[in-house]
């Protein structure tokens, strides 16, 4: 008896375990939220439109691999708030590039900063979904 | 003999929920914006000074060109008062049937979403508009309101949407030809308040983003009210009994700031041809699991 409640109480903290993980985060379903990458390559595309920017670059990421990753931020509307515009990026410009990876292993990532050859930072912005504040308006 | 468990089994436990455990999950945030914005026509926004005193809010007035703090009107999760998070007290009253059709919408976001490339959220999946009441409850951004005698009319920034509100002291149709905003009118309660009632609206729209349900008995008020010369709020609440065995706030108070007459508004459109490219760019790459 006391060794199946001994099993029992293992199996318990083991499940528990497992499970820490899964009340990490919610949203933005695509995107593991919980670690992010960097990336520095050379633009090869460039759109600037709805529904999201995106940006695709020929990019060695930490481990020394090259791809070709796709990056996304927010709409336009919300990223010329922040700095961005039109014509922010060009093909063929180096960049540095931080992204929330895709979960599927795809190079594929979400944007929260680019940094561009001349020292020019652009925020992108990491989940709205838990970080929208009132306060987010333009200081003086 | 079970006592020799407990001690390593807590200790264990307490490393696994542990900061130092998870210290290389750390959530990224994000960077602080950088200034200043620009607006449609590519001018710098120049905000009012912090400590701006208002003047007295105009009567029977509500136009003007309104900007709500930041992104604070995007409302990625739902309804911005009642966001999908899991929490008790933002689930909406749903009845019998409102949880059936809950069940039934797959949202790209929130704790019931599935991956992009799955969703079946008309907007995203077709392009389908928005509809009423989802325009004030996702991506509510500068709003233009006009008023003429016989009516008040709205224009939404996000997909350069109208509506019209009718003043001119008309009654609501019964049972009317679906539209995907609805059949609107409106009328002053007091010399600072308009309230909107709006029925009719086209059943395969959401609420909101988080997929809440709504029948063709939808009544969706709108009230809004005018602070003072530079800030009017706005209130959305949701009747439909069919979906919800009460009415429900979806929308309290919503601040908008009154923005100067020349503020241009940036055009946000998602074109179809837009939304497919990046379909085919992140959707599927983002969803796709057989490229493991």
């Amino acid at each position: 008896m006391r060794k199946k409640l001994a099993i029992i109480f293992f199996a318990l903290v083991c499940l528990l375990a497992f499970s820490a993980p899964a009340v990490a985060h919610h949203g933005y379903a695509n995107y593991d939220t919980d670690r992010k990458i960097t990336l520095k390559g050379t633009v090869t595309r460039w759109v600037w439109s709805n529904p999201h920017i995106l940006v695709q670059l020929d990019a060695t990421d930490e481990s020394g691999r090259v791809a070709h990753w796709t990056v996304e931020s927010e709409n336009p509307s919300t990223l010329i708030r922040s700095g961005w515009t039109d014509k922010s990026l060009k093909v063929g410009d180096q960049v540095t590039v931080t992204v929330l990876p895709v979960k599927n292993g795809n190079p594929v990532g979400r944007i929260i900063d680019v940094l561009l050859a001349d020292g020019t930072r652009l925020p992108g912005r990491v989940n709205p979904a838990t970080e929208v504040k009132p306060e987010d308006t333009p200081k003086p | 003999m079970w006592k020799r468990f407990v001690v390593p089994g807590i200790l264990l436990a307490s490393l696994i929920f542990s900061p130092l455990a998870n210290s290389q999950t750390e959530k990224p945030k994000s960077p602080p914006p950088t200034e200043p914005g620009l607006d449609g026509w590519g001018r710098p926004i120049v905000p009012p000074p912090q400590d701006r005193k208002s003047a007295p809010a105009p009567k029977h007035d509500i136009s003007g060109i309104w900007e709500g703090l930041g992104i604070s009107g995007i409302g990625v999760l739902g309804a911005t008062n009642m966001p999908e998070d899991g929490k008790p007290e933002h689930q909406p009253p749903y009845t019998a049937a409102g949880l059936e059709a809950l069940k039934l919408t797959k949202p790209s976001n929130g704790i019931r979403s599935v991956l992009s490339s799955e969703t079946n959220d008309p907007v995203f999946k077709y392009g389908d508009p928005q509809g009423m009441p989802r325009e004030d409850l996702y991506e509510l951004r500068t709003t233009q309101i006009l008023q003429r005698p016989e009516n008040v009319v709205i224009l939404y920034q996000f997909n350069k949407v109208w509506r019209v509100i009718w003043t001119d002291g008309r009654e609501l149709p019964k049972n009317p030809e679906p539209r995907w905003y609805g059949y609107s009118v409106g009328k002053w309660v007091d010399d600072y308040t308009f309230v909107v009632t709006t029925t009719g609206t086209d059943e395969r729209t959401w609420i909101d983003r988080a997929g809440r349900p709504h029948s063709a008995d939808l009544r969706v008020e709108e009230l809004f009210h005018r602070v003072d010369h530079d800030r009017l709020e706005l209130t959305v609440t949701i009747d439909d009994p069919k979906m919800y065995t009460k009415p429900w706030v979806a929308l309290d108070k919503f601040r908008f700031d009154l923005m100067p007459p020349a503020f241009d508004v940036r055009e946000m459109i998602w074109s179809p041809s837009e939304y497919e490219e990046y379909n085919k760019l992140m959707g599927n790459s983002a969803g796709d699991s057989e490229n493991h």
